[in-house]
């Protein structure tokens, strides 16, 4: 394990790099400041920021992407936590790969879901044209970037966009879709067409910024809002925007209990869970080393003792866990079920601590299907995708099959997904996978290279790298990243109350409007 | 001899003053339990003497002459507040030593507590007639002078030639240095009449001034001395207000350092002598030249109220003076006679001014951004067991005494102040904020005492003299009590010691403070991990943060300190001065938003910083007091600021906004323009004087920065203006 974190660290070190010193050393060169330093000027002070799959694209297309050319996550701005969203401009001039509006896509999912305030910070030539086919027209491309800002703001999520470069094409919506923007002077620059296309479009002759400078913008178009005179500057008048949103957005709630740290400490975990996913190892020693004062009250301990469920408090905010402790059987998935429905009724959410061991999901075999374990998993899946809390999943070993299902994988929607550095997804584990390829087909070498692949498109890195989950987490840090979910889980849901659902003139009665627009 | 038989004291009075000394005479009356009165001028409604006082009266606006100079209005609020025996106690500075007053009261039937009116006329003014008749009544030598009613120039310009050069100019009815100008060749002695007469007018309402020979190294020393109305007069011992600037005290001390008993006895009697000689009724201060060498002593005037400086003779007699003037215009005789008055240990006041010790001692006005003081031992000064009375004893005898040193005193403190933070230090009166007062069992353990009472007293917002007291308080030739009025040119060098240039661990104490204050200080209980995980950034980033700073020195170049938070409370630094200088894992917390505490290359130490922002009149410069500024004060007391220069959008910004020529001439400080000397289209050399403004009382020339053309007059005779205002601009010759 202590491999796989250095590794782990390494690459994440590579990645912060982004496009790399020569990239960074241009955009220095004309007075600006790079997109980590624009993030962490925006932060405050001493706060946590939880970036979200900072490995996405690794080692996916041809060139080296590093982080699909974006850096996203949550973070504190003026005391409120926001969504926020950092083109790269030192990564292909910030264009849009397939991974990078789904990187985006992700990032606006989270922030509409716990009713986060966006920032986009904008230095982008927008899609990138050889992939367009992959990034323009479908349903959750590009245009869906602007159909959430317009569906967030009419929710009455504030969407905030600092305009730092150049900000074309489709990349102009952002800032001008955006509730209340900033350009910064004689540097952001916004036009539907850059100079070129102008000219081979109407034969006009202009330089850039006159076509879409800040002042221009400022003065005369009214596209934007506030012109700022330096990067720092655009930061200092985003910061006092933040500070000025108001009512708008979900209020954090504080947690129900004083935190206090777990007995044992974090950094045993890397000894107890080992790389290897076929060894056994006891999840209630993982939990001890992840929840309040290592406290968990464990729910029907003696029946299906394959699964643990139980109550515990992680960074003072009440969790149910429920976490897999050997092969899932009928009594295990029951207790599952019934203990899901007991934290949906009580509205507490859950926390999925994923290890679906021996490489298969649910039991199989004439005992087990005579004893209905698919319709018991099945009761346990349904739980799952309809339990009417926050969920939260970290897969600290194998998520295989319905087991992914069942333990709220990425097609459950829990609210984040992270995987421990060791962690494997697939439909099941390589070794049970080349056994079934023998007895279905004959041909050996088709049997090796398919093992291959599997392993290879089954690990934490593969999983990141294509956005299935929300980045890998060490294990040491799974207690305070687990603790920052679910402050934000359990952030105020606006009530009907105020935004009228009685009464409404829209056709679907949902009262919500069309949000802000650009005047 | 004490009447068996005691009056009893007024159930009211009124306090015609402001500050701390009317919050001084307010705490006494309350310890009485008199109610009191007090009289406030607008700009002082939310001051602390009205908040203290039991009733209090507006008198009209800010200026002096318009409120607390008005005896008519003081006089109807004697009437209003119902006071069945209204009564103005004494105090100093304004009406205190008017004779008319004194009259007016007596006339309307209130009594005055302070010596008649005759002895204020014979005693407050120092003109020849009154002053010869003292001095022979008393058998002191006076300094030779001029002291008449022809107030006509040339002919005050001939007497001083007939003295002999230096000469003093005084205003007659001057106190606090106010109107007074040493002269040391002829051809300086117009201007330093003209100005000596208009500054005499403006404080004390009558330009009339005298001359006298001035002495070059003199002592400062008074006695206290008290009589009552039954004919007995004692002396409360001396004091020694040796060390002035601009020919002001500023630290004062009882009894004189280097005093044999016989000149002890000497000086009281005289002193005591001469009260009795004009029939003179409560608290006075009989003040004298003391010539250091020959110890030969001249009087120098007798002022008849309660000195700024009484606490001091408090302090080593146990004794409360404003309870005794009380008990005086009662009609009681002295509680004590003169071989019952203690003298015991040492005592010391220090005087805490708004001003600029290195700039010339020039008053400073402003808000009380944050004001922290050391806590005072004592209210009023703690009781001395009197002696026994002795009526065989010699008038002479009595006063024959050496300081009792030997009875064993705790170090007591008291602090007067007239503010609280928050007030604010206008231009319109005298700028003292306070006086520490300090009694030790001897003089060195009362400067001890002194010292470290300076190291905790912490003023933000206008400058100070603070700093220079401690410097003062610790100077051997102060400890050794080689006291004179020239003591600070004497060691200036000393006194003033060049400007340290702030230590690499000052540097990146300050940017810790930047750094830790937007982090809120951790509340115990229930937060989130949003507030509490403060040093996480999940991708391995970790917080980084570079921040400038400079002294508070214009020409200096900013230092850049970068912080690495590398865990909770612990930091990397390293300080890009001349040489780099790196800090690791340095542990640092706010304990409160003022309070820094911090473990660096293992030497933990608590400091106070306190910010000062930028005034919102001035435009983001490059200048330091447009920019933020920190205060750090260090356990030891020594302050340092820092300034923090604005980001570059700040100064762009700015640009737009400053219009900054060198011609153009700004207030330095709010202040009343006394006279504007040019006009429009004037040609000005470099250096001619072009506006004269008054703050504190104190006039301010402003010259020509360049040689050019008036091109613009933005001020007028009369006018208030802010801080920063433009006054004059002159364009500069090309």
């Amino acid at each position: 394990m202590d491999v796989l974190v250095t590794d782990l660290e390494a690459k994440l070190e590579h990645a912060r790099q982004g496009g790399g010193p020569k990239a960074a050393e241009r955009m220095r060169s004309r007075g600006k400041k790079l997109p980590r330093e624009r993030l962490s000027l925006l932060l405050d002070p001493h706060t946590p920021f939880l970036e979200l799959s900072p490995l996405a694209a690794h080692e996916v297309y041809p060139e080296h992407i590093p982080g699909a050319g974006m850096i996203t996550g949550i973070g504190r701005i003026s005391g409120r936590e926001c969504m926020i969203v950092v083109n790269d401009a030192t990564v292909k001039g910030g264009s849009y790969y397939p991974l990078t509006v789904k990187k985006h896509l992700r990032a606006q999912e989270i922030a509409r879901e716990h009713g986060l305030p966006c920032v986009y910070v904008v230095e982008s030539g927008g899609a990138a044209l050889p992939h367009q086919a992959n990034v323009f027209p479908d349903k959750e491309h590009f245009g869906r970037i602007f159909y959430n800002m317009a569906q967030m703001s009419a929710l009455g999520i504030p969407q905030i966009a600092l305009v730092h470069g150049i900000s074309v094409a489709g990349g102009a919506y952002v800032p001008a879709m955006a509730d209340e923007n900033i350009i910064v002077a004689d540097q952001g620059r916004i036009f539907l067409a850059g100079p070129p296309l102008v000219k081979a479009a109407t034969g006009e002759e202009v330089d850039e910024e006159t076509l879409g400078g800040g002042l221009m913008h400022s003065s005369e178009s009214g596209v934007t809002d506030h012109l700022a005179r330096d990067d720092e500057h655009a930061i200092a008048i985003a910061r006092g925007m933040v500070g000025d949103l108001g009512i708008a957005g979900w209020k954090p709630i504080g947690p129900s209990a004083v935190s206090e740290d777990p007995v044992y400490p974090a950094s045993e975990l890397h000894g107890i869970v080992g790389t290897d996913s076929r060894q056994a190892f006891d999840m209630r020693d993982v939990i001890a080393r992840i929840v309040d004062g290592s406290r968990f009250r464990e729910f029907k301990k003696e029946y299906g003792p394959t699964m643990i469920t139980g109550f515990a408090h992680v960074h003072g905010y009440e969790v149910g866990i429920v976490a897999n402790n050997g092969i899932l059987f009928s009594p295990s998935a029951l207790k599952a079920t019934h203990f899901i429905q007991l934290c949906s009724q009580r509205q507490i959410p859950l926390l999925f601590l994923v290890n679906v061991t021996g490489r298969w999901c649910y039991m199989v075999g004439s005992k087990a299907e005579r004893g209905g374990i698919a319709k018991d998993g099945a009761k346990m899946v349904r739980a799952v995708a309809c339990a009417d809390v926050p969920k939260l999943t970290v897969i600290v070993g194998g998520s295989f099959g319905a087991g992914n299902y069942g333990m709220a994988g990425r097609a459950y929607s829990p609210r984040f997904l992270w995987m421990w550095p060791n962690a494997r997804v697939s439909v099941m584990g390589s070794g049970q996978l080349s056994q079934v390829m023998t007895t279905v087909s004959k041909d050996p070498s088709q049997h090796s290279s398919l093992k291959a692949d599997i392993e290879a498109q089954s690990t934490a890195l593969y999983s990141t790298a294509r956005l299935w989950d929300d980045g890998i987490i060490k294990p040491t840090d799974t207690r305070d990243v687990v603790g920052l979910g679910l402050a934000l889980a359990s952030r105020e849901r606006p009530t009907s109350r105020g935004r009228g659902s009685v009464g409404s003139t829209t056709w679907d009665g949902d009262g919500k409007g069309f949000g802000v627009f650009r005047m | 001899t004490l009447s068996s038989e005691r009056k009893p004291h007024f159930d009211k009075i009124l306090i015609a003053n402001r500050g701390e000394i009317a919050c001084r005479v307010i705490r006494t009356a309350k310890k009485l339990g008199i109610k009191t009165v007090a009289v406030y001028s607008e700009v002082d409604a939310n001051s602390l003497h009205v908040l203290e006082a039991d009733e209090a009266y507006c008198i009209g606006p800010a200026p002096s002459a318009e409120s607390y100079l008005r005896m008519d209005k003081i006089i109807d609020v004697c009437h209003r507040s119902g006071a069945q025996v209204a009564d103005v106690p004494v105090s100093y500075g304004f009406l205190s030593e008017n004779a008319k007053f004194a009259e007016r009261l007596a006339e309307e039937g209130i009594v005055f507590i302070g010596p008649p009116s005759s002895a204020i006329v014979s005693m407050g003014s120092k003109r020849s007639p009154d002053v010869q008749f003292f001095c022979t009544a008393a058998g002191v030598p006076c300094v030779p002078g001029y002291h008449g009613v022809n107030q006509d120039a040339d002919l005050l310009f001939a007497e001083a030639e007939k003295i002999g050069y230096p000469v003093l100019i005084k205003a007659i009815h001057g106190g606090g240095g106010k109107g007074m100008r040493v002269v040391s060749s002829a051809s300086q002695f117009n201007d330093a009449l003209a100005s000596a007469q208009r500054e005499s007018l403006k404080s004390f309402g009558d330009a009339d001034v005298l001359v006298e020979k001035y002495i070059e190294r003199p002592r400062h020393i008074e006695v206290q001395v008290f009589a009552d109305t039954l004919g007995n007069a004692v002396s409360l011992w001396e004091r020694d207000c040796s060390v002035q600037r601009r020919n002001q005290k500023i630290i004062e001390e009882a009894p004189a350092p280097g005093l044999s008993p016989d000149l002890r006895a000497d000086l009281s009697a005289k002193a005591v002598a001469a009260a009795k000689a004009v029939n003179y009724v409560g608290a006075g201060t009989v003040e004298f030249i003391f010539d250091n060498d020959t110890e030969k002593f001249y009087f120098m005037e007798m002022n008849t109220r309660l000195q700024v400086e009484h606490p001091v003779t408090e302090m080593i007699t146990g004794l409360d003076l404003v309870e005794w003037q009380l008990e005086v215009a009662a009609g009681n005789p002295l509680p004590l006679s003169q071989t019952q008055i203690p003298l015991v240990g040492h005592a010391f006041e220090a005087r805490i001014y708004a001003e600029n010790p290195r700039n010339d001692f020039l008053p400073d006005s402003g808000p009380l951004l944050y004001l922290d003081t050391p806590k005072p031992t004592h209210i009023f000064a703690p009781p001395i067991p009197s002696l026994p009375h002795n009526d065989l004893c010699s008038e002479l005898d009595s006063v024959k005494r050496s300081p009792d040193t030997s009875t064993h005193v705790a170090p007591s403190m008291r602090l007067e102040q007239g503010f609280t933070q928050g007030a604010q230090i206008g231009v319109f009166y005298d700028p003292m904020i306070a006086k520490l007062v300090v009694h030790g069992r001897d003089r060195s353990s009362a400067l001890r005492a002194l010292r470290r009472a300076l190291e905790e007293y912490k003023v933000v917002g206008v400058s100070t003299n603070v700093e220079f007291l401690r410097m003062l308080a610790g100077n051997s030739a102060f400890i050794n009590g080689e006291v004179e009025t020239g003591f600070i040119k004497k060691h200036y060098e000393d006194l003033f010691p060049a400007v340290e240039t702030p230590s690499p661990e000052l540097l990146a104490q300050g940017a810790l403070f930047v750094a830790l204050r937007e982090h809120p200080i951790q509340s115990t209980g229930l937060s989130t991990p949003w507030a509490t995980l403060t040093s996480r950034r999940f991708g391995g980033d970790v917080y980084e943060r570079t921040i400038s700073i400079q002294p508070d020195d214009a020409s200096a170049d900013p230092t850049r300190v970068s912080l690495k938070s590398i865990s909770p409370g612990h930091f990397d630094i390293a300080v890009h001065s001349a040489t780099l200088k790196t800090f690791t894992g340095v542990l640092a917390r706010l304990l409160s938003p003022t309070r820094l505490s911090t473990t660096l290359n293992g030497f933990s130490t608590e400091l106070t910083i306190v910010s000062q922002r930028p005034s919102p009149s001035h435009p983001a410069s490059h200048a330091t007091n447009t920019m933020e500024r920190l205060h750090v004060f260090s356990a030891s007391g020594t302050k340092t600021t820092l300034a923090i220069p604005p980001p570059a959008y700040l100064l762009s910004l700015g640009q737009d906004v400053l219009t900054s020529s060198k011609g153009a001439l700004r207030a330095p400080m709010p202040s009343l323009v006394v006279e504007v000397k040019v006009n429009i289209g004037d040609r000005v050399e470099k250096g001619q004087p072009v506006v004269v403004l008054e703050s504190m009382k104190t006039e301010t020339v402003l010259r020509a920065e360049v040689a050019g053309v008036v091109d613009a007059v933005a001020c007028a005779k009369g006018e208030m203006v802010e801080e920063g205002r433009e006054l004059v601009n002159i364009k500069e010759d090309e």
